[in-house]
């Protein structure tokens, strides 16, 4: 059965734009549900460059993305926003009433009357290794992630790549596969130079092979490889293989918000300056996932967009309401609402 | 400064480069097949190039951070480089390269 939830606002994406919007709409007594595709918040600042110094933050003069998410995640914690991570939004129907009907792909619906899209560049989906036709065996027998240890058990298995998916992977499924060949470009690891020593030792055993190449050609038929092909130095390579794993990190791809019935500017979505609304009333679209004349994909545009957003949203959840402009400094109402007054 | 940059499609590109900018930032600008979603933090390898040989000497060596960032695409050659981390300077007046598959914006 699906979990139903009803709310006021559902804001895809919980990057920096996405968690501030949680701010302003929380001043406003608006609550917000967070959906995001990765397990975590932070969005970009957490997946590309976490420990990366950003300079260009107001009142920052050096902040890393971590310490940025983490910040936001303080600043916003008094209005308690609910996160529903590792989950995309695969379709959004506006309903007769105005409100809006949205299906994730964690078999939840969400019963909202605001939609804000913070995604960004769209949803982190993994890379795909330059192989053509690789569509066709993907969730049969290339995977991109292990959901079940099962599925590989009695198994020819290829794992590619250096990092610490790889090498954890490796290591774990190395007990229960039939073979596994480890494949990588290089002689380095990015990867814990604890699993890499583990790693050798299974190799030196005889448990795994480890081969220096990239993969260049998968055979098989009806979804199922039985081959998979390297280039490597000493000339091509075929690996007989049941199961392959690519782990080259994430990317982001725009995803089913191409399917949502908005006005698209080069993928991203045309809003107005004034509510940050689509051309669907009622979704609203922040950070650099929108469009507008003069627009800068900059974090603090994002935090600007949101706080405009949160007006307009306001007038549609509460309609006819007077909403009073205060300034958290002096407002002790808005002091209440953050937990300090 | 000129760059020679051959896009995926085997379309030859004559750009201006801005001394200081970043060749990434340049074919960005210009609008051709480049995602550099990190938008030049050497965080994720969607401005990945192939130098032309003759350029490899003058553009220099990889740093171990970009290394290890080429290791999350699966087209790497012996003369790839991310070209956020090649910024535009007279001694790369001509500088010639090659938009590698896995930069293209729908990769």
């Amino acid at each position: 059965m699906s979990t139903e939830i009803t709310t006021d606002v559902v804001v895809i994406g919980a990057g920096p734009c996405g968690l501030f919007a949680a701010f302003e709409l929380g001043l406003l007594d608006i609550k917000c549900h967070f959906i995001d595709i990765l397990d975590r918040p932070g969005g970009q600042c957490a997946e590309l460059y976490p420990e990366k110094p950003i300079y260009d933050i107001p009142g920052f003069p050096v902040v890393t993305g971590q310490q940025l998410t983490d910040n936001l995640m303080a600043q916003i914690a008094p209005f308690a926003p609910e996160f529903h991570f590792s989950r995309m939004v695969n379709s959004i129907e506006k309903q007769a009433d105005g409100s809006f009907r949205l299906e994730t792909d964690a078999d939840e619906i969400f019963h909202t009357k605001v939609v804000v899209i913070a995604a960004g560049g769209g949803s982190f989906q993994p890379k795909r290794p330059p192989v053509a036709d690789i569509e066709q065996f993907e969730n049969k027998s290339v995977f991109y992630a292990v959901r079940k240890m099962e599925d590989f058990r009695d198994q020819d298995v290829v794992i590619v790549g250096g990092g610490d998916s790889a090498l954890d992977w490796t290591l774990n499924l190395a007990p229960i596969v039939r073979t596994l060949t480890l494949v990588h470009r290089r002689d380095a690891f990015k990867a814990a130079p604890a699993s890499v020593n583990k790693m050798k030792e299974l190799v030196a055993d005889g448990k795994i092979n480890f081969q220096l190449g990239q993969i260049a050609k998968l055979d098989g038929e009806d979804g199922q490889i039985n081959h998979v092909h390297l280039t490597t130095d000493a000339g091509d390579l075929s690996i007989p293989a049941t199961r392959l794993l690519p782990f080259f990190g994430l990317t982001m791809k725009l995803g089913p918000v191409a399917d949502w019935g908005l006005e698209l500017n080069d993928n991203t979505i045309v809003v107005d300056t004034e509510k940050f609304e689509t051309s669907v009333p009622g979704i609203y679209a922040i950070g650099d996932i929108n469009y507008y004349p003069g627009k800068l994909k900059l974090i603090l545009s994002g935090f600007h967009e949101a706080a405009l957003m949160a007006q307009a949203a306001k007038a549609v959840i509460s309609p006819g309401e007077r909403v009073v402009f205060q300034y958290t400094t002096s407002s002790t109402k808005l002091q209440k609402k953050l937990g300090v007054a | 400064m000129k760059i020679t940059v051959t896009d995926q499609a085997g379309d030859v590109h004559e750009l201006e480069g801005l001394e200081g900018w970043r060749v990434m930032e340049v074919i960005r600008d210009w609008g051709l097949n480049i995602k550099a979603e990190c938008g030049g933090a050497c965080s994720c390898a969607t401005c990945h190039v192939y130098v032309d040989p003759a350029w490899l000497d003058a553009v220099g060596a990889p740093s171990d951070e970009e290394e290890d960032m080429l290791d999350s695409v699966g087209d790497v050659k012996s003369n790839s480089r991310l070209s956020c981390q090649i910024l535009c300077s007279d001694a790369l007046d001509g500088l010639t390269l090659t938009l590698a598959p896995s930069a293209a914006k729908d990769f």
